[in-house]
């Protein structure tokens, strides 16, 4: 399979902390990839390296042929990664469908003097823009709730809402951190078969963060294991799930070896 | 119950309390004996009893509002007490102040003031008229709450409209004077109160005039006012236009004068409120733009020695407004990193700088330090020079329109929206693909460049300039009338500086005491209604999102 995210050798340090360490990824174009690891393992520190939020000490990233490791936020956004957030951030005190309009942002073409003119090109982008939105908030199953204030949505409405922001800049790559946590199981199951709707139905990769197992495994085409910012495991969800060494960072070594006991009797 | 209706008796002894703090305060600092000479209505009451009975009155209204479902009874007995305290503080004064020498530390405690408040009687008397009085105020304020909605909005509309008219009536005095003659002046008017007659027709009318217009908004369609299509928009606008056109005419040449300021500061106003409302980007420093403005309008045109091209307003205005909004962007871009009350601090430097540069004996062969620069010519137009408040006050209105205009098509496009974005949360909004830097640099360019504007028509508004027409609390001023009149909400931009500028000029015959009243406006207004006259939408939600109920998916 073609990669489409390439990332070589990067590494990450806050003061005398490393966060990330010579971290090598290698993300397949239309699959779903997870990252896993305990708290602290680097995780979302990987994720804004990646977009930039933090520059890289050192490494690569390549990403659909382009070299996007000392680029700024929003350039890479405009390239084609989107992204949601652990602690969902949306613009709260606008509307749902005004968040995702924020997100259609970087393909929007009128200037200030549009705006100010009203000219045609103005109204139709608007027009366009609105309808767009509109599709989107129906498609992550917001329809009819784009003038609720966004802060008023259920919790599981504002992860929807979040994503459908994420997916109106037209990413080829969205990185998910943690979708489905603070879900009961039903949230859980329904966001799981979403996430593979935005594979299968949009063609868009998907990495993502993610603390529950059972959907780590149910729907990763490939895992990569951090620990302490280096990944110590990769792989499908089989093989990561027999890893000692995997089973040793989250349990502790002694779990590991009665686990393997367990095992060879 | 019991416990709530003791928690209830609680805070009508602390309200009594505390509008007996104001009236005493009031009286000791001298404002009751100022504004006991002023009559609201002739010869009946005046301002210094209002600044007495008014403080238990408003305190029982609200205290009221909020305990209403108590029944009638409890409600007036707690309002008479808040009445009776209040009352009985300022007797307490009064006594105090003649059984020891108060006044010698207390200057304010003279002789006329003990008069006004006993009405010229013995201490006694006098008690107890201010404990009747200000009981059947507080109970008079309680009980409007138990009238019906209609009507007891349209008996406070009509209370605070009689209480304008006589508030401002030396100014309306002169005014109808001047159109209709001393004699018609004269039936309405004494030459600084109302008369009776006509302040009880004004009452009357007034709450019949809201009576019907809230039966009137209670019974059309609320979705009926969007349908209207553009030209009917354009129409509704027209009665608006009229107004405008002629209101230096009604207004006469002082009020205009007033008019003009209240419009330079709301042009500024219109240009922080891209920056700080809309765009989050706390600017302390905004005088500067204002002054960039005045001093390249000053240069270009000057006919005095510090003029280097003599050009005419109208061919000056745009560089003006070019310079400034390229000064926001050299201010920009070092701060482009910086939020909050970082931004705001370099923001003040970068104001303070360019006033002490204006002083500068550095900068004095071209801008005169502190002498300033004279003879800055009038724009003039067709060959007419606008010399009067009257003409000026056209160049101003079409100022202030454009900058509305402007801002009003920013905020409901694209742009406003980045703007917004920016504000709630900069990293997220980067993340989606916006460009800090260039929309930071916009809305710091277009605040500047109408605070420009307004400095190139300051100036020849003034004929010269000097560098302390500059200081820091011009930026205070704007920022405080953007936030009165309610943050990103260009209407209450417009409220907040006939509040803040206007009224403080309208107010002149109380002397210092109208700051004094400036400030407790803003502390009342930020703690009662923080959210400004009139808020946006979005600030609104803000403040209120915890009211209201999460919506179900």
């Amino acid at each position: 399979m073609p990669i489409i995210l390439k990332a070589t050798d990067i590494k990450k340090t806050f003061g005398g902390l490393v966060a990330v360490n010579g971290l090598s990824i290698e993300i397949p174009r239309n699959s779903i990839s997870a990252v896993i690891g305990p708290n602290g393992a680097g995780k979302t520190t990987f994720f804004n390296c990646i977009t930039g939020f933090y520059k890289v000490d050192s490494g690569e990233v390549l990403f659909d042929g382009e070299y996007i490791q000392n680029r700024r936020t929003d350039q890479i956004s405009r390239i084609g990664i989107s992204r949601t957030y652990q602690n969902i951030r949306l613009f709260n005190s606008t509307t749902a469908i005004e968040n995702v309009l924020v997100g259609l942002e970087p393909r929007l073409e009128t200037s200030v003097l549009d705006s100010v003119l009203r000219t045609r090109r103005f109204h139709e982008e608007e027009k366009s823009s609105v309808e767009e939105a509109r599709g989107l908030l129906e498609f992550v199953g917001l329809k009819g709730l784009g003038d609720q204030l966004s802060s008023n949505l259920s919790y599981g409405a504002q992860r929807r809402l979040e994503i459908a922001r994420a997916l109106a800049s037209k990413p080829k790559l969205l990185l998910l951190d943690e979708p489905t946590a603070g879900m009961n199981p039903n949230e859980t199951a329904e966001m799981t078969r979403f996430i593979l709707d935005l594979r299968d139905k949009l063609g868009i990769t998907i990495l993502l963060i993610e603390h529950d197992m059972r959907v780590v495994m149910g729907i990763s085409d490939q895992i990569t294991v951090l620990d302490y910012g280096s990944k110590i495991a990769e792989g499908g969800p089989k093989d990561i799930q027999n890893d000692v060494r995997v089973i040793e960072a989250y349990l502790g070594r002694g779990a590991a070896s009665g686990l393997k006991d367990a095992k060879a009797n | 119950m019991d416990n709530l209706t003791s928690s209830g008796w609680r805070q009508a002894l602390l309200q009594g309390f505390v509008a007996g703090l104001i009236t005493v305060s009031a009286s000791t600092i001298g404002m009751v004996e100022l504004f006991g000479t002023r009559y609201f209505l002739a010869g009946l009451f005046t301002m210094g009893q209002l600044l007495l009975f008014a403080p238990p009155a408003v305190l029982a209204f609200s205290l009221a509002g909020k305990i209403k479902s108590q029944g009638i009874s409890i409600v007036t007995v707690k309002a008479a007490a808040i009445g009776a305290i209040s009352g009985a503080m300022l007797a307490l004064l009064v006594w105090a102040n003649q059984t020891f020498p108060l006044r010698t530390v207390l200057i304010n405690l003279s002789p006329k003031l003990m008069g006004l408040l006993t009405f010229d009687r013995s201490l006694a008397e006098g008690a107890l008229i201010l404990i009747g009085v200000s009981v059947a105020t507080a109970v008079f304020g309680a009980l409007l709450q138990f009238v019906p909605r209609l009507y007891r909005q349209a008996l406070l509309s009509a209370i605070i409209t009689t209480l304008g008219v006589g508030l401002l009536a030396p100014l309306l005095f002169e005014r109808i004077r001047n159109f209709f003659g001393q004699s018609v002046a004269q039936l309405v008017f004494t030459s600084s109160a109302l008369q009776v007659v006509p302040a009880i027709i004004i009452f009357a009318a007034s709450a019949a005039l809201f009576y019907f217009r809230g039966k009137a908004a209670l019974n059309s369609k609320p979705k009926a006012e969007q349908k209207l299509n553009p030209r009917q928009k354009m129409l509704r606008q027209i009665p608006l236009a009229i107004f405008l056109l002629i209101l230096p005419m009604l207004l006469g040449s002082y009020l205009t004068e007033i008019t003009n300021n209240v419009g330079i500061f709301l042009l500024m106003g219109l240009g922080l409120n891209i920056v700080v409302g809309l765009a989050g980007l706390l600017d302390l420093g905004y005088v500067a733009f204002f002054a960039i403005g005045a001093y390249t309008m000053a240069v270009l045109t000057s006919t005095g020695p510090l003029g280097v091209a003599q050009m005419s307003f109208w061919a000056a205005l745009p560089i003006c407004v070019a310079v400034s909004a390229l000064a926001g962007v050299l201010l920009g871009t070092p701060v482009l990193r910086m939020r909050g009350d970082y931004l705001a601090i370099v923001t003040l430097g970068f104001g303070e700088i360019i006033r002490i540069l204006a002083l500068s004996d550095l900068l004095k062969p071209f801008i005169g330090g502190a002498q300033g620069i004279l003879q800055i010519p009038k724009p003039s137009i067709a060959g007419i020079t606008l010399i009067s408040p009257e003409q000026l006050y056209y160049v101003i209105l079409g100022g202030a329109l454009l900058a509305a205009f402007i801002s009003n098509r920013l905020r409901e496009s694209r742009v406003g929206r980045t703007w917004i974005a920016m504000r709630e949360d900069e990293d997220v909004a980067e993340a989606m693909g916006i460009n800090l830097v260039r929309t930071k640099l916009l809305a710091f360019a277009i605040g500047a460049g109408f605070s420009g504007l307004a400095g190139a028509i300051f100036s020849p508004k003034l004929t010269s300039i000097f560098p302390h027409s500059f200081n820091l609390l011009i930026s205070i001023n704007i920022l405080s009338l953007i936030i009165v009149g309610g943050l990103g909400s260009i209407p209450g931009t417009i409220v907040g500086a006939l509040v803040l500028v206007g009224l403080p000029e309208l107010l002149r015959e109380f002397a210092e005491f109208r700051w004094l009243m400036y400030g407790l406006l803003l502390v009342v207004m930020m703690l009662n209604r923080p959210e400004g006259f009139i808020p946006s939408d979005v600030i609104r939600r803000e403040l209120h999102s915890g009211d209201e109920h999460r919506a179900e998916v």
